[in-house]
């Protein structure tokens, strides 16, 4: 009995001590709790973007100064907190609502975490954003799109990643710019799949040339599931639009490149908006039929040598893999949080709160194409942007704003070889 | 002029409805026996096509017969393994079992070839011919063509030949067909390998214009549904005609009115005509 008592004793003394170290070192580092679905039918995509985010903690935690343009990459943690370090917390919400919530929560009242990041499905993000905004601890979105996030006038919640409107405006730069440079472009046209995605992408598409004074020659809703799209192709054949924006999934953008050939019309512009152009499949498929075609994508790996180059290559001694435009939106949105929290220089809620509204990065200082993170009322990043790739050979080449470009843009594109 | 290139472009793929239709028309019609895995067997026929050309090379006429053949083979063997079985069952296992070939046969084609989305490597039907304006691209033509030929020749051989009636005498009456000397399962079979094998070829020529999925065979399987009961039960000539209206109507609608309402149209129509004319176009009242 009294060497049981005793063992109890010492068990509790080891136990006390341990959590004594565990908070001592707990007072350093900055707890941060992300949630993505780590499991489940998008565990790919977050499990990319965890490796994504591993790297970029190497890059805080760990001096690089090869790195130097990004902030905090130089130093070893955050130097206006001691260099205290980030401490991550990833949990798993397996794509489910409720369950993204309940973490969230958890997270907060329980793991006591400073600030909070996810969660990929833009469902998830909508109900942990709520969470959070309910204790007042802030929210960095790290790549959902949806457009409700932020309209919900949270005052905790920020995303840095571009949305719908940004890549709408992106390609009213861009036709603005190509004016410029003396090129026609008297009026668009928008094909999109009629669910969701497609819908809401080509209202905001709409939207924004409706601004910009451009002409919507046409709008063409279709089914994504069509087997024939000859008709909508003779639709454009006839209108004749200088530029044709597809928003598409796979099979059909697929189709209609090769509809367009097998019909003999040559739009002098194609822009797809990233899905179906972006599938692997897709460029197997239409190379030799698509040349010219453009698309966007944030990411760009960038020239030996380069900061991105870096980054891609410290990805991939960790994956195998080369980093993917969705995880390197959601690495940027961690380093811009990173340097909000190194701002405040301490954990209190509204000091962080209030440094991530302040946020002004330039895009020397971002990994990304945008034009830099500053956040509106609402937490939207304004400066969110993304660049313009287009189809040359076998593979998609950076091609617009010409400041970044490593190719040169190809107006009209080429299609198919006579 | 564009008026033309679309009413032809609606025809040829009305054609190719006509052809994957006349083989459930076959099944559905004359056996009274509802094959839900046929837009499944199509499915198939396009993924036989693909591994042809990738693994031996060769040409559409290659490629297309080895489809036939291979879903021909299919065809008789689900008929011997599973469906002599259930025909003895209540109708609702009837229903229910080639529910589930349905289904086995997609996501057995998710496991093999995955999900993505793939095409045909360019053949030598990739061109595409110019006549007075009007565009015809050489994969949808050669596929209209043998469409026609093989729908028209299917229906030759169910009217016209020994063959043909011994299959329509199992089809009216199993018993009599017996003892008049006919093998009601030797010709069932053979129905079910026409039917599969008309819808792999079918598979195989569409594979020459349209990317796919393993899940394609959902669209394709209720087009064919559509064009029989339109066409008439158990008339392959019924299913020609009701696959080249269907064909036309979508595409005029598309141009004319926009994409979005051409199945509106297209099954509007449909259930007009069959308000009028229950056992469709073709059929026997």
């Amino acid at each position: 009995m009294k060497r049981s008592a005793l063992l109890f004793a010492a068990i509790g003394m080891a136990a006390a001590a341990f959590t004594a170290a565990t908070a001592a070192r707990a007072a350093d580092a900055v707890k941060i709790g992300i949630m993505w679905p780590l499991t489940g039918n998008a565990a790919a995509a977050g499990q990319a973007a965890k490796a994504a985010v591993e790297v970029a903690l190497d890059i805080i935690n760990n001096a690089h100064p090869e790195l130097a343009n990004l902030p905090l990459a130089a130093t070893a943690g955050l130097p206006n907190m001691g260099g205290a370090k980030l401490d991550v917390v990833f949990v798993d919400h397996e794509g489910n609502p409720s369950t993204a919530q309940q973490l969230a929560t958890r997270l907060i009242t329980q793991d006591k975490v400073s600030v909070l990041m996810g969660a990929y499905q833009s469902s998830c993000t909508f109900t942990a954003t709520a969470v959070a905004e309910r204790y007042g601890i802030p929210f960095m979105v790290g790549e959902s799109s949806a457009l409700n996030i932020t309209t919900r006038g949270f005052k905790w919640v920020f995303r840095a990643t571009p949305i719908a409107t940004d890549y709408a405006r992106t390609y009213m730069r861009f036709f603005a710019d190509m004016k410029n440079q003396g090129r026609t472009i008297g009026s668009i046209a928008i094909v999109n799949e009629n669910t969701d995605y497609g819908t809401s992408v080509g209202d905001a598409i709409e939207a924004e040339a409706k601004k910009a004074n451009l002409p919507v020659a046409m709008r063409i809703p279709y089914s994504a599931s069509s087997t024939d799209v000859s008709a909508q192709v003779l639709q454009l054949k006839q209108k004749q639009p200088d530029v044709v924006i597809f928003i598409s999934y796979t099979a059909d953008s697929i189709l209609y490149m090769k509809t367009m050939k097998n019909l003999d019309y040559k739009a002098p512009m194609i822009i797809g908006d990233d899905t179906g152009f972006s599938d692997p499949s897709f460029i197997p498929a239409v190379s030799d039929i698509a040349q010219g075609a453009m698309n966007r994508s944030a990411w760009d790996i960038g020239k030996p040598g380069s900061t991105t180059y870096k980054i891609n290559e410290m990805y991939k001694a960790r994956t195998g893999r080369d980093l993917d435009d969705t995880s390197a939106r959601n690495m940027q949105s961690f380093f811009a949080l990173a340097e909000a929290i190194n701002r405040a220089g301490s954990t209190d809620p509204e000091k962080l709160r209030e440094a991530l509204a302040n946020t002004d990065l330039k895009p020397d200082q971002l990994m990304m194409g945008y034009q830099g993170v500053k956040y509106d009322g609402t937490g939207q990043n304004v400066l969110a942007s993304t660049y313009l790739i287009q189809l040359h050979g076998k593979q998609y080449e950076l091609v617009w704003p010409e400041t970044a470009a490593n190719a040169k843009l190809q107006w009209p594109m080429a299609g198919w070889a006579q | 002029m564009v008026a033309l290139q679309v009413i032809v472009g609606g025809l040829l793929s009305g054609a190719i409805y006509a052809l994957f239709s006349s083989g459930l028309t076959l099944i559905w019609g004359m056996m009274n026996f509802i094959n839900f895995a046929h837009g499944e067997f199509v499915m198939l026929g396009m993924y036989v096509a693909l591994l042809v050309v990738v693994w031996l090379g060769g040409g559409p006429a290659v490629f297309g017969i080895a489809a036939a053949l291979a879903l021909f083979a299919l065809g008789v063997g689900i008929y011997l393994s599973l469906i002599r079985h259930v025909l003895r069952g209540p109708m609702l296992a009837q229903i229910l079992s080639t529910f589930g070939l349905a289904l086995l046969l997609r996501y057995t084609a998710f496991w093999i070839f995955s999900a993505n989305v793939v095409s045909l490597p360019q053949t030598s039907l990739a061109g595409t011919i110019n006549v007075g304006g009007i565009f015809l691209p050489l994969a949808q033509l050669a596929a209209g063509a043998v469409a026609l030929t093989l729908t028209i020749s299917l229906h030759v051989l169910l009217t016209r030949t020994t063959v043909g009636s011994k299959l329509l005498a199992v089809a009216e009456d199993r018993t009599a067909a017996m003892l008049m000397g006919i093998r009601p399962d030797r010709m069932q079979a053979l129905a079910w390998g026409l039917s599969a094998g008309a819808a792999g070829i079918a598979g195989a020529l569409m594979a020459t214009a349209y990317p796919w999925s393993p899940s394609v065979g959902e669209t394709f399987g209720l087009i064919a549904f559509v064009v029989v009961a339109l066409g008439g039960f158990g008339s392959v000539l019924g299913s020609l005609y009701a696959g080249l209206i269907i064909g036309l109507i979508q595409a005029v609608s598309a141009f004319w009115l926009g994409a979005i309402y051409k199945d509106i149209v297209v099954y509007g129509l449909f259930v007009a005509l069959l308000w009028f004319r229950p056992q469709g176009l073709m059929g026997k009242a």
